[in-house]
């Protein structure tokens, strides 16, 4: 029978003495899991910020916030690097189709943080030049509120997002989110 | 060193009943002139000596919902050597406002000008590129005048959330 062990229990199985000995265990767990576990533990954001918001994203990336803590101390600066897009700061109708292009150059399997009140629903822009909410232009994973939310609300949202990959399905065919 | 009252009244002087209506506000004046004595008012007073308005420092217009002609199209002149500004207006009024364009004048006001396009709807004749400058080039409609919505969508509250959240073009994966 096949034993089923946490992901968490993973990276402590090759730790400490047995570990140096070379007289390591076996953890068995599913594809699934060890999937999830990987792609939520070193998730790496699109360097690219809109707004003020971007302000705080730069400072929970920073020593004090650190958000290097949960892997995601990488801001790539190619969508093609890149797993998470932090839509940190107002979108622009101009800017719009730009957004949605580097969510199309992204590869899969993706995600969107929507940081801020502007980027999740227009907040007080509520006027022709602004989109009134990213998820008319990218689907959004995390809703971060705030104007702009601090680096805790945003790391917050970050670790609300690693728990929403770790319960993700992996299918070989159809849509994710559909899952 | 020439004054902006003996300016004014030379530019009166020149183009008598083109001139309509002459404002003085603390020592600023504004100068209301027609669309089509517009081009000839900027060449005199960019080329007189007297005046030597050689800078276009901004050009902007306003919208006067409710009054005819329904537009003013602004002008702000300053002169360097003369350390003078003035103010040049000109209305511009009909379904499809029209002015003729200073950009023969002033080259920087090219921008100005497609800026006040993009935004007001003002057609600006003898321009060389009047296309949108600042919004998508898609972009129906003028945002700055008075009678473009205020609002982009009705605001979302608990009681009808639901209703505009139906009609709302989220985006698919």
């Amino acid at each position: 029978m096949s034993q089923v062990i946490a992901p968490e229990s993973i990276h402590t199985s090759n730790v400490g003495e047995s570990g140096k000995t070379g007289e390591t265990g076996v953890v068995l767990t599913t594809l699934e899991q060890a999937v999830n576990w990987a792609r939520a533990n070193s998730m790496w954001p699109l360097l690219f910020g809109l707004a003020c918001c971007a302000i705080e994203m730069m400072s929970a990336q920073a020593s004090k916030f650190d958000l290097s803590r949960f892997g995601m101390e990488l801001m790539r600066a190619s969508p093609r690097q890149a797993d998470l897009m932090i839509v940190a700061g107002r979108v622009s109708r101009k800017m719009a189709p730009v957004v949605r292009r580097l969510y199309d150059q992204m590869p899969d399997p993706k995600w969107v943080i929507a940081m801020g009140d502007c980027a999740s629903c227009g907040g007080i822009f509520n006027n022709y030049a602004i989109v009134q909410g990213v998820d008319e232009v990218v689907p959004v994973d995390v809703y971060v509120a705030g104007c702009p939310p601090r680096p805790e609300a945003l790391i917050y949202g970050i670790i609300q997002l690693q728990e929403k990959v770790k319960h993700e399905k992996l299918t070989l065919l159809g849509d994710r989110r559909e899952v | 060193m020439a004054d902006l009252q003996m300016v004014v009244s030379q530019v009166q002087e020149r183009f008598t009943s083109n001139v309509l209506e002459v404002v003085e506000f603390r020592g600023e004046y504004t100068l209301l002139v027609t669309p089509e004595s517009l081009l000839n008012v900027l060449t005199f007073l960019r080329d007189t000596p007297t005046c030597n308005f050689e800078m276009l420092i901004d050009a902007t217009a306003i919208d006067l919902l409710g009054s005819e002609p329904r537009f003013r199209v602004l002008y702000h002149l300053i002169s360097m050597k003369n350390n003078l500004r003035l103010r040049v207006k000109v209305p511009a009024g009909g379904e499809n406002p029209e002015i003729p364009s200073a950009c023969g004048v002033y080259l920087n006001a090219n921008w100005y000008e497609r800026e006040i396009y993009d935004l007001m709807g003002i057609r600006f004749s003898g321009h060389p590129d009047l296309t949108r400058i600042l919004l998508p080039d898609d972009w129906m409609g003028h945002p700055l005048r008075k009678d473009h919505p205020l609002v982009y969508e009705e605001v979302a509250f608990t009681h009808n959330v639901k209703r505009l959240h139906e009609h709302k073009p989220f985006a698919k994966d």
